[in-house]
Parts: structure tokens; C-alpha cells; sequence
């Protein structure tokens, strides 16, 4: 009713009726069929659309007219009990008599086929030493009592057993009894037993394992998922460098393995600083890797597009750089006024492309390099400046180099400068240093493509 | 492919860096030819080029609500080379709003036209003939209807364009293949090392080599023409900079180097300077 007046509908003549006066117009709408009216609102007051189940579709039930049914309680015997007792239930009765056989459930009464041995037997084949005659009578008669649930056994058991232990006794026994009792070896050579034999030292270490996972804490847990993932990239890059063998990298696979070897030998905390132990060299090995194993899955591919390629292996050569370089690398492409996608992906193209793409990252980072030793090499300097017994002398040889020293302090400063405004562009020579020599203001600045 | 070393022949020992090739030309014919279909020519790639996209036209006068633009997107070899010879068909999937929105393109020119008015990304799969791939190759193309600038002076006899082009690379193609496509204007093939010769292929007809003439398709005339040459030069100048920049650099690494070797042997004197003071007391006196 709210929704008709939200949609300013007129209200149609059938109200629902809240009045004790309008019964007679809401009699005429109840269409009940049987069922009370206000079962009937529950279900909206209107009859369904489409019936929910078709009646038509249900199985008619067979009773053919000549039978007489009818329920009668009676009495039961169930042969799956030792005892006589005797329950009442309903039971069906056809015709006045009532259903023969067997109570319905009692074919469910299984149990084990324990053996039983005799004690001739138990002297021939059965004899063992840590075991006595009685201990493994009380096994047996246990295992019969509890159908071989043999955590309730060892429970239940008077001297102080393992589980294995007690499986162990009885699988032997069985299974010398099973060999012993056979007419030739090959008649019981295939039953289960004959055939794999309990084995109880694996038992206990898989239940030992099983254990040890289940009692992992998730600190554990994660360390072992992340070991498991490093080794798995590791067989996986020493497979895509053994695809790319017979490409010219040779050199760089060759290294590639001893480096991977010392990564797994130090996987749990020192590979990162191992890594970076090889600073100069491990880069480009690094890159070299990659190129090398996105080139195998090119091939492997047998089929792609230039673009795709040129993506898998500018991807490749920026593997090592962090985010911030990439986009270095890009602005410096744009200031060279070059696509950062081609236009025309030819052959050519995209190998100059990825060429240039190189040399940038190189210049970055020996740019990056440069940086920070200029920033150590100022730091020691105004160690120097500040040790506060210099002698005169030393004072006014300091003085003198003042031009000099305010020129690593200004490298600082600047560098300093640098990282706070590292996004103005300066394209003239920086201002700060006051007589500093004219390369000193160009290398603390961002290199620009546009430097001349 | 592992090498059958039974079959080796001294004489095809030409070129140590390709050391996987294949030695096995030299065998007979029938071998050959069964061999043909399998091997795979090693560090070989055969490409082709493509341009893929459509050409828009207003309908001006006729343009109704649903139908404002005539377009047609399409594949093509880059200088409008049949790509039959590697292509089987293409497959256009259009928005779900068009009737049968799969639409497939069994012969040459691998086109489709329909009117619209909207613009969306088609998925065009390009399938192969078996001796090439049997994996299928996935381009996408976002449909252009409106000029760029937004000005939009929509004319009925200029079309919008918008072409991309790329180049589907194979890798390690089967020889017969290669013989097969190696005289073919679509196709880019490498020059094959000295010493290794592929079996004749029949020249085919140069009638019966389809050939696209301007005259047959209408839409010719609004093709771009894809140079690498622009691209090239762009590039060279470019790492040319780059180099002088890096010069540049290395100039200024030098002279930092220089000034802290200065600095460290001022230092060095002035030390010197004061032992030599410390020394001079004691002999004075």
C-alpha cells in the first residue's frame, strides 16, 4: 500500500481490512480451500502464481483394491541378540497376517573374524619373546570383545602397551596363524595381511609426523610455508636457466646455480644480506637470470605478440629495481620524447627500445651510487671540522680550507636539500654553493635527460 | 630435440654456435619428409606483422538513436598482405547487446562491419592453421566511434581511425612451415645460416596468390601506413643522449674522486705540519 502511494498508483478497491464491519467483503476474497484464513494470509493472502509442485508429477501409490491393510502392535524377535527378548512395535499387516522373516536390522550385526589359535599352535608358530602366552590371550580376548578398536584395547589392556605395540602382536599372530593354518603358500599369498605386513616402526613415525604437523604453532607454520614457496622458485628458475643453456647467457647460468645453492644453504634468515653482499655483481647476474627465463617461456609459448614479448622482457630487466625506479625510468623516457610503448613494435624497434630501456636503469643506478658516496664522503668531512682540540695551526689550516669544506657540508646540505625537494625540477646550475666548482652543483641533482 | 647422433654428417659441422641444427636433411627424402613436420627450426622466429582496428563513419542525416555510426573493425597484414597464409580465422566478439555477438570471419579480409553506437572492447582471437599453432592468439581493441579532440566536428566523409600494430612472433617454427611461408610478402622470415638448405616448396601461381587491390576493399584508402624508420631514428637519438648524459656523469664521478684525494692529502700535510711542530720544541731547547 506504501509502494502505491510512493508511485502515486490509485489505491484499487481491495482493502485489506482492518474492521470488523468489512468482513463480509473480505469472506468474499478469502478463496480458503480448506485451510484457515489466517494460514492462508501467511502466504500473501493470494493465491500462488504457479502451483509449487505439480500433482500430476508424484508417483500414484500402488495399493491394489483387493488388499486390506492395517497396523497391528506386535511382538519381535531379533536374532542378532543372544537372549530371548521379546519387543512390541507396529508392523504392517496384509490381509490379516502378519510379515514374515527375520527383524529388518539384524543383518547389520557384524563383527570381526578374531582368530582363535590353539595352544599346540601358539607353541609351534606363535611364540615370542617379549610377549607371554597369557598377555597375548588377553589381547585376543579383548580384541574380540571390542571388534578390534584397539584404542579401547590398550586402554583396557593390563600391562602398559603401546597402541603399535598391540596392533604389531596381533597382525604377526594373525598373520603366522593365516600361513601356518594354509594349505600351500600360495593360497593366502594374496590376502591383505600375507600381503603387506604391519610394519610398526613406520607406524609409530607417522603417527610421530602426524603429531609434530598437528601441533605446529602458526609461527611455524608460516616459516615453513615460506621456506617450501623460496625453494619452490628455486627449482623453478634452475629450470628456466637450464632451458636457456644454449643461449649466449652460458655465463650468467653457470653463476646463477652457485649463487641459488648459497640462497638455499642460508634460506631461513641470511639470504636477503647474502644477496646484497654481492652488490655489484649480483644485479646484473640477477637480471641476466631473468632475461633469460622469460626468453625460455617465450619460447615455450611458440606463439605471442611483440608487445607481449617486449613487456615479458622489460619486466625481466626492471625485476631488481623497486617501484620509484621504474617510474624514474619512465619520466627519463618521456623527456627523451620516446613511447613508453612503440608505436611500431617491429624487431628492430623493440630491441632498441629495450636497449635504451637498459641503459637508463644503468645510469640510475650508478647515478644512485654516486649519490651516496658523496654523502658518506661529507659526512666524514664535518667529522673532521667539529673535533674540538684541534690546535691553531690545524684551526687556520681549516680556515683555509674553507672554500673546500663548505663545499662537502654544501654536498650535504644540498643532498639533503635534494631528498626534501626531490620533485622540483632545477635546471640551471644550483644556487646554494657559493664558489664550488661547477660539476659539484650538477651531481647532487637529479640527472635530467635535458642536462647538456 | 635431442640429436640422433647416428645420422651425424661431418660436412654439416659449418656453424658451432648452432649446434642443434639439423643434420638430418642429408638422409634421405622419405625420412625427410617425415621428419619435416616435426622439426623445429631452433633459434629461428618467423613474424607478422598486423594492424588491427576499425574505421568509423557518422551517418549524419541517416543517424537514428541506436545507429549513429557505420564501423568496421578488422585484421590485416601490415602492408595489406593476405594473412590467410598463416591465418585460419578470426573470431570477433562483440558486446553482448549485438545479435550474435560472436562473430567469425572465415576468408579474407578478416573483417566485420555493423552499425552501432557505442563504444566497447571487442576480443578478436586469431586461430591458425594446424602446421602453425593450435593455440589461439588474443588481441584486444577498444571500438573508436568519436573523434578525439572535443570539438567533435563529426563528418560523414571522414572516418575515425584506430589502428594499433604489432607483430605475432612464432617461435621455433617447424620446417615445413618455414618452407612453406618463406617466400610469402606477409610473412618476415630470417635469413637461414650458410650450409642449411630447406626442400623446395612449389612456387604457387602468382594469380592464384591473393593480393588485396585497393579497388576491392573500400576501406584501403583509410589505412595508416606503420613505418618503423620514425621510430628508429627516435630511438638512436635518444641513447645518443643518453650517452652524453652518462658522459656527463662520469665526468663528475671523476671529479669527486679527484677533490676527495685532494682533501684527504691537504689533511695528510696538515697532520704532518703538526707532528713537525711537536717535534721542534724538544731540539730547541
Amino acid at each position: 500500500m506504501d509502494a502505491k502511494d510512493i508511485l502515486g498508483l490509485p489505491k484499487i478497491s481491495l482493502p485489506i481490512p482492518q474492521e470488523k464491519k468489512s468482513r463480509p467483503q473480505k469472506d468474499s476474497q478469502r478463496k480458503p480451500d480448506g485451510i484457515s484464513r489466517e494460514v492462508y494470509a501467511l502466504t500473501g493472502g493470494v493465491a500462488p502464481l504457479m502451483p509449487s509442485v505439480d500433482v500430476n508429477q508424484l508417483k500414484k501409490r500402488h495399493q491394489p483394491e483387493n488388499e486390506k491393510i492395517t497396523w497391528e502392535w506386535l511382538s519381535f524377535t531379533n536374532s542378532a541378540r543372544k537372549d530371548d527378548l521379546k519387543l512390541y512395535h507396529w508392523v504392517r499387516v496384509v490381509n490379516g497376517a502378519p510379515p514374515t522373516g527375520d527383524y529388518s536390522f539384524a543383518k547389520y550385526n557384524k563383527s570381526v573374524d578374531v582368530i582363535k589359535y590353539t595352544d599346540e599352535e601358539y607353541e609351534k608358530h606363535l611364540t615370542d619373546p617379549s610377549w607371554t602366552k597369557e598377555e597375548t590371550d588377553e589381547l585376543f580376548d579383548l580384541c574380540e570383545r571390542f571388534d578390534l578398536r584397539f584404542v579401547v584395547i590398550t586402554d583396557r589392556f593390563s600391562s602398559s602397551r603401546s597402541v603399535e605395540e598391540l596392533k604389531n602382536r596381533y597382525y604377526s599372530v594373525s598373520r603366522a596363524i593365516l600361513i601356518a593354518r594354509a594349505p600351500s603358500p600360495a593360497d593366502v599369498s594374496s590376502h591383505p595381511l600375507v600381503k603387506e605386513p604391519y610394519n610398526i616402526s613406520q607406524e609409530i613415525e607417522r603417527k610421530r609426523a602426524l603429531s609434530m604437523v598437528l601441533s605446529q604453532t602458526k609461527h611455524q607454520e608460516r616459516k615453513d610455508a615460506e621456506v617450501l614457496s623460496e625453494a619452490k622458485k628455486i627449482m623453478e628458475s634452475r629450470m628456466a636457466a637450464k632451458a636457456a643453456q644454449d643461449a649466449e647467457l652460458a655465463v650468467a647460468s653457470n653463476a646463477s646455480p652457485e649463487r641459488m645453492e648459497k640462497t638455499t644453504a642460508l634460506v631461513d634468515t641470511a639470504s636477503p644480506s647474502n644477496i646484497q653482499a654481492t652488490s655489484g655483481v649480483a644485479p646484473l647476474m640477477s637480471m641476466a637470470e631473468n632475461a633469460a627465463a622469460a626468453a625460455a617461456s617465450l619460447r615455450a609459448m611458440r606463439v605471442y605478440l611483440r608487445t607481449y614479448a617486449l613487456d615479458k622482457m622489460v619486466q625481466a630487466a626492471s625485476s631488481s629495481a623497486g617501484l620509484r625506479t621504474i617510474k624514474r625510468v619512465e619520466q627519463f623516457l618521456q623527456e627523451l620524447k620516446v613511447n613508453l610503448k612503440p608505436k611500431v613494435p617491429t624487431k628492430a624497434v623493440c630491441a632498441e627500445h629495450l636497449e635504451l630501456r637498459k641503459e637508463i636503469l644503468t645510469l640510475l643506478n650508478l647515478q644512485k651510487l654516486l649519490q651516496n658516496k658523496e654523502e658518506g664522503s661529507s659526512y666524514r668531512e664535518s667529522s673532521y671540522t667539529e673535533t674540538p682540540d684541534t690546535p691553531k695551526r690545524l684551526q687556520r689550516g681549516i680556515d683555509q680550507d674553507r672554500t673546500f669544506v663548505p663545499d662537502s657540508v654544501s654536498f650535504g646540505g644540498i643532498s639533503t636539500e635534494r631528498v626534501g625537494k626531490r620533485d622540483q625540477k632545477r635546471k640551471g646550475p644550483g644556487r646554494e654553493a657559493p664558489s664550488s666548482p661547477a660539476n659539484s652543483n650538477k651531481r647532487p641533482r637529479k640527472l635530467k635527460a635535458t642536462d647538456s | 630435440m635431442p640429436q640422433d647422433s647416428s645420422n651425424k654428417h661431418s660436412s654439416n659441422h659449418t656453424d658451432p654456435t648452432h649446434k642443434s641444427r639439423r643434420t638430418e636433411m642429408v638422409r634421405s627424402s622419405d625420412e625427410n619428409e617425415k621428419k619435416n613436420l616435426v622439426n623445429k627450426l631452433k633459434d629461428v622466429e618467423i613474424s607478422v606483422p598486423i594492424v588491427y582496428g576499425n574505421v568509423a563513419f557518422w551517418l549524419g542525416k541517416k543517424a537514428s538513436e541506436y545507429q549513429s555510426h557505420k564501423w568496421s573493425v578488422y585484421v590485416r597484414g601490415a602492408t595489406n598482405e593476405d594473412l590467410s597464409v598463416v591465418v585460419k580465422r578470426v573470431v570477433f566478439q562483440l558486446h553482448s547487446s549485438f545479435n550474435n555477438p560472436m562473430r567469425v570471419v572465415e576468408s579474407p579480409p578478416f573483417e566485420l562491419s555493423e552499425s552501432g553506437w557505442g563504444e566497447f572492447e571487442i576480443a578478436i582471437t586469431l586461430h591458425f592453421h594446424p602446421d602453425v599453432s593450435d593455440k589461439p592468439l588474443h588481441l584486444y581493441h577498444h571500438l573508436k566511434l568519436y573523434p578525439e579532440d572535443d570539438s567533435g566536428s563529426l563528418s560523414v566523409k571522414k572516418p575515425v581511425v584506430v589502428e594499433s600494430y604489432d607483430e605475432v612472433v612464432f617461435a621455433e617454427p617447424s620446417e615445413a612451415l618455414f618452407a612453406r611461408v618463406q617466400n610469402h610478402p606477409a610473412v618476415i622470415v630470417p635469413r637461414l645460416p650458410a650450409g642449411f638448405s630447406l626442400p623446395p616448396v612449389p612456387a604457387e601461381d602468382a594469380d592464384k596468390r591473393k593480393r588485396f587491390d585497393p579497388k576491392d576493399n573500400p576501406l584501403t584508402q583509410w589505412f595508416t601506413n606503420f613505418s618503423e624508420a620514425d621510430e628508429l631514428l627516435k630511438l638512436a637519438a635518444a641513447r645518443q643522449q643518453l650517452v652524453a648524459v652518462s658522459w656527463k656523469l662520469v665526468a663528475g664521478g671523476w671529479k669527486l674522486v679527484q677533490a676527495q684525494i685532494a682533501r684527504v692529502r691537504r689533511q695528510l700535510s696538515l697532520i704532518d705540519g703538526q707532528h713537525q711542530q711537536q717535534l721542534k720544541p724538544p731540539s730547541e731547547l
